[in-house]
């Protein structure tokens, strides 16, 4: 009970501590020169009350105490710390894995979309939209708004829809009605502009419950708030069993939701941080501003500033920008952020079915591929990977290409 | 509270000739076009030669979010024949229309250019003024003074969403007129003018005399004339693509003539 108690800092007071090792934007939402509010005339107001929503809510008790019932009885947290043996033995370091894929839902979106639909509803919404890549944070949406009795709409590209059938099945048993886009890449970001056009045109009963730590301020602000609860569980986790912090902290990148959450954790300490992109999805890697979905980050766009298409096996990460406070964290080098490829990804997927008996979301196995890469230079180290979702979602997939 | 704030500079080419415009009784009729499209350049000339008091030139980008289905598709069939930013401008020199010509596009082609860059290239181009619809009264301040310097007018938007106390910033810093949003959404037509549109644009004219035009979701001759009884003038978006898409130039210019000749009935 007391770790648990540890483990999910439940009041306002916990939170002034939180706010010395991480950015707080101010009114104009920036990370250094990252971030912002590029949005539409028409989403400013609802912007600014989204904001002023959120920091009264996360400084009162009463809502705090709310969210910290709802992780605990509902999604299961804390998560556990797994350490692989077989593959620690293999690779010759210490690895841990935080366990995010045991929430309920299956992934580490779920910590997000309860703080998110719990505040909706207290500022009197009655309907969420949300966007969605693999899924994931579309079946936590269905979930938390079949769970608070909310309206729930969920965007999702044409092609996504086609290889994460499973998840669209999902959100529909859970009542959300799920609409394909068909318009650019059919992918993540295609879902987002639409999700926003559904925001602009229904602002006032709609609240958007966005998946990442991307968007117009306050969203990553605010979404990164309600995953710290990733780090700072997995910071005394590490420093009860294993006596100390972890030399490296791997997580993966599409908007950078599971990382930041897991990152904030161990931004004081001396960790390596490491936020995995694919190849074909490298905003950071190109490290190139750009201003798109309402923020100024990196972004993969051409010679004239149209924003490209990102290429993933894994639909998650298939985003060409990133969350800003990525690109703050990278332009300062506190974080890095290497990238894997598909084939990588799928071995690394295996790697840890046959050595772990844990079968991961394509997602994380960037990270994974990511240390096996590396392992012959950290010999010895302990590595703490965030396992951000499990991978039942995948299997269809993986066995088409696996073929 | 008409009286024009001290500190907004003289008026522009676009604010004066839409003054004046509207001193003579007229009220102002803006179409919008997507450049790049199959046979735009020859409908920007149709709708001049129509009556339009200006024209809105869409350079297409990858991401239009303010965008409805309409716009989206042409932009992207533009984006596909290979359209960049340069080669629209490169045309809009080449016109000779008589009228102001505006610009509106996405923020990132102007971000990813540089302000100053941008904004100079829009000036030899012969444009008047640029509507930037995701960039909001507090991202605009960078791009604002680039395009003050090159003298463009930046067009900002209000929406029906604002507060009170949000419009006279905005029309503080607006140039040339003030761009009034007449619904909650994106382009696209609607078989009605929202009630937002007028009741907007009465908080507008109520706090400024520089000129108020609705613009998105105005989607027909009645429409506009609607629209007009209390703002200055209207900017029709998807209704006249749609009709370049369906019927080429002449069916924008025979569009326009339609509303113009229904607006100067009033
Ligand atoms: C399991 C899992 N991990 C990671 C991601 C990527 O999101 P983020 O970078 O915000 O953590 C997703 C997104 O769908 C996911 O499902």
């Amino acid at each position: 009970m007391t770790t648990l108690e540890n483990q999910i800092p439940p009041t306002a007071t916990d939170f002034e501590s939180e706010q010395d090792s991480m950015v707080v934007p101010g009114a104009d939402g920036r990370f250094g020169e990252f971030g912002g509010r590029f949005v539409p005339e028409t989403l400013v107001p609802a912007c600014h009350e989204l904001e002023a929503g959120f920091n009264e809510a996360w400084a009162d008790p009463e809502f705090r105490a709310e969210l910290h019932k709802v992780l605990a009885e509902y999604a299961g947290r804390p998560s556990m710390l797994t350490q692989c043996h077989n593959l620690s033995a293999q690779l010759g370091i210490r690895l841990i894995l935080k366990r995010e894929d045991l929430n309920h839902t299956g992934s580490h979106k779920i910590n997000n979309v309860l703080g998110q639909v719990l505040l909706a509803k207290r500022m009197g919404k009655t309907r969420i939209v949300a966007e969605t890549g693999a899924g994931q944070h579309g079946v936590a949406s269905a979930t938390a708004a079949a769970l608070l009795g909310l309206e729930c709409k969920v965007y999702m590209g044409a092609v996504d829809v086609e290889r994460q059938a499973l998840n669209v099945f999902r959100m529909k048993l859970l009542g959300a009605e799920v609409e394909a886009v068909h318009s650019g890449s059919r992918t993540l970001k295609d879902a987002v502009n639409e999700a926003m056009r559904d925001w602009v045109a229904t602002v006032g009963d709609t609240h958007y419950c966005l998946g990442s730590v991307m968007g117009p301020h306050p969203y990553p602000f605010m979404v990164r708030q309600f995953h710290r609860v990733i780090g700072s569980e997995a910071r005394t986790q590490c420093r009860e069993i294993y006596g100390g912090d972890p030399d490296v902290v791997a997580a993966c990148v599409g908007g950078g939701s599971n990382a930041i959450g897991i990152f904030s954790g161990f931004i004081d300490t001396k960790a390596r941080l490491i936020g995995v992109e694919p190849e074909g999805g490298a905003a950071v890697g190109r490290a190139q501003p750009g201003v798109v979905h309402g923020m100024r980050t990196y972004l993969m766009q051409d010679e004239y500033g149209q924003v490209e298409e990102a290429h993933s096996v894994s639909a998650g990460l298939d985003y060409p920008g990133v969350g800003p406070e990525h690109s703050y964290l990278a332009s300062i080098g506190r974080a890095e952020y290497p990238t894997v490829n598909d084939a990588e990804v799928l071995e690394a997927f295996v790697l840890m079915a046959r050595s772990e008996g844990i079968i991961p979301a394509l997602e994380c196995a960037h990270s994974l591929a990511w240390i096996v890469r590396e392992a012959p230079h950290i010999q010895g180290q302990t590595v703490l990977m965030n396992l951000s979702g499990r991978g039942d979602k995948d299997v269809a997939q993986v066995m088409d290409i696996l073929k | 509270m008409t009286a024009q704030s001290a500190t907004r500079p003289a008026p522009g080419r676009i604010e004066s000739a839409f003054r004046t415009a509207r001193e003579a009784g007229r009220s102002l009729l803006v179409p919008y076009i997507t450049g790049g499209y199959p046979g735009w350049t020859e409908a920007v000339q149709a709708a001049v030669a129509a009556g339009a008091d200006a024209v809105e030139i869409g350079i297409p980008f990858s991401d239009p979010v303010m965008d409805g289905p309409v716009i989206q598709q042409a932009s992207q069939l533009a984006l596909d024949n290979g359209v960049t930013p340069q080669l629209v401008l490169d045309e809009v020199r080449r016109l000779q229309v008589g009228v102001p010509l505006i610009v509106m596009t996405y923020y990132n082609l102007v971000h990813h250019d540089g302000v100053h860059r941008f904004a100079d290239r829009l000036a030899s181009a012969g444009i008047s003024g640029c509507i930037l619809p995701d960039l909001p009264l507090e991202e605009a301040g960078p791009w604002c003074e680039a395009a003050d310097a090159a003298g463009l007018e930046t067009i900002l938007l209000a929406a029906p969403t604002a507060p009170d106390e949000r419009l006279p910033r905005i029309v503080e810093r607006t140039r040339g007129f003030v761009y009034s949003v007449g619904l909650l959404g994106v382009t696209g037509e609607r078989s009605e003018l929202a009630a937002t549109a007028t009741a907007l644009a009465a908080r507008l004219t109520a706090i400024t005399d520089v000129p108020v035009l609705v613009g998105v979701g105005v989607s027909n001759a009645e429409q506009a004339v609607e629209a007009c009884r209390v703002a200055d003038g209207v900017i029709m978006g998807a209704s006249v693509v749609r009709r370049l898409m369906e019927g080429g130039p002449d069916a924008v210019g025979a569009y326009i003539s339609e509303v113009r000749q229904a607006l100067d009935a009033e």
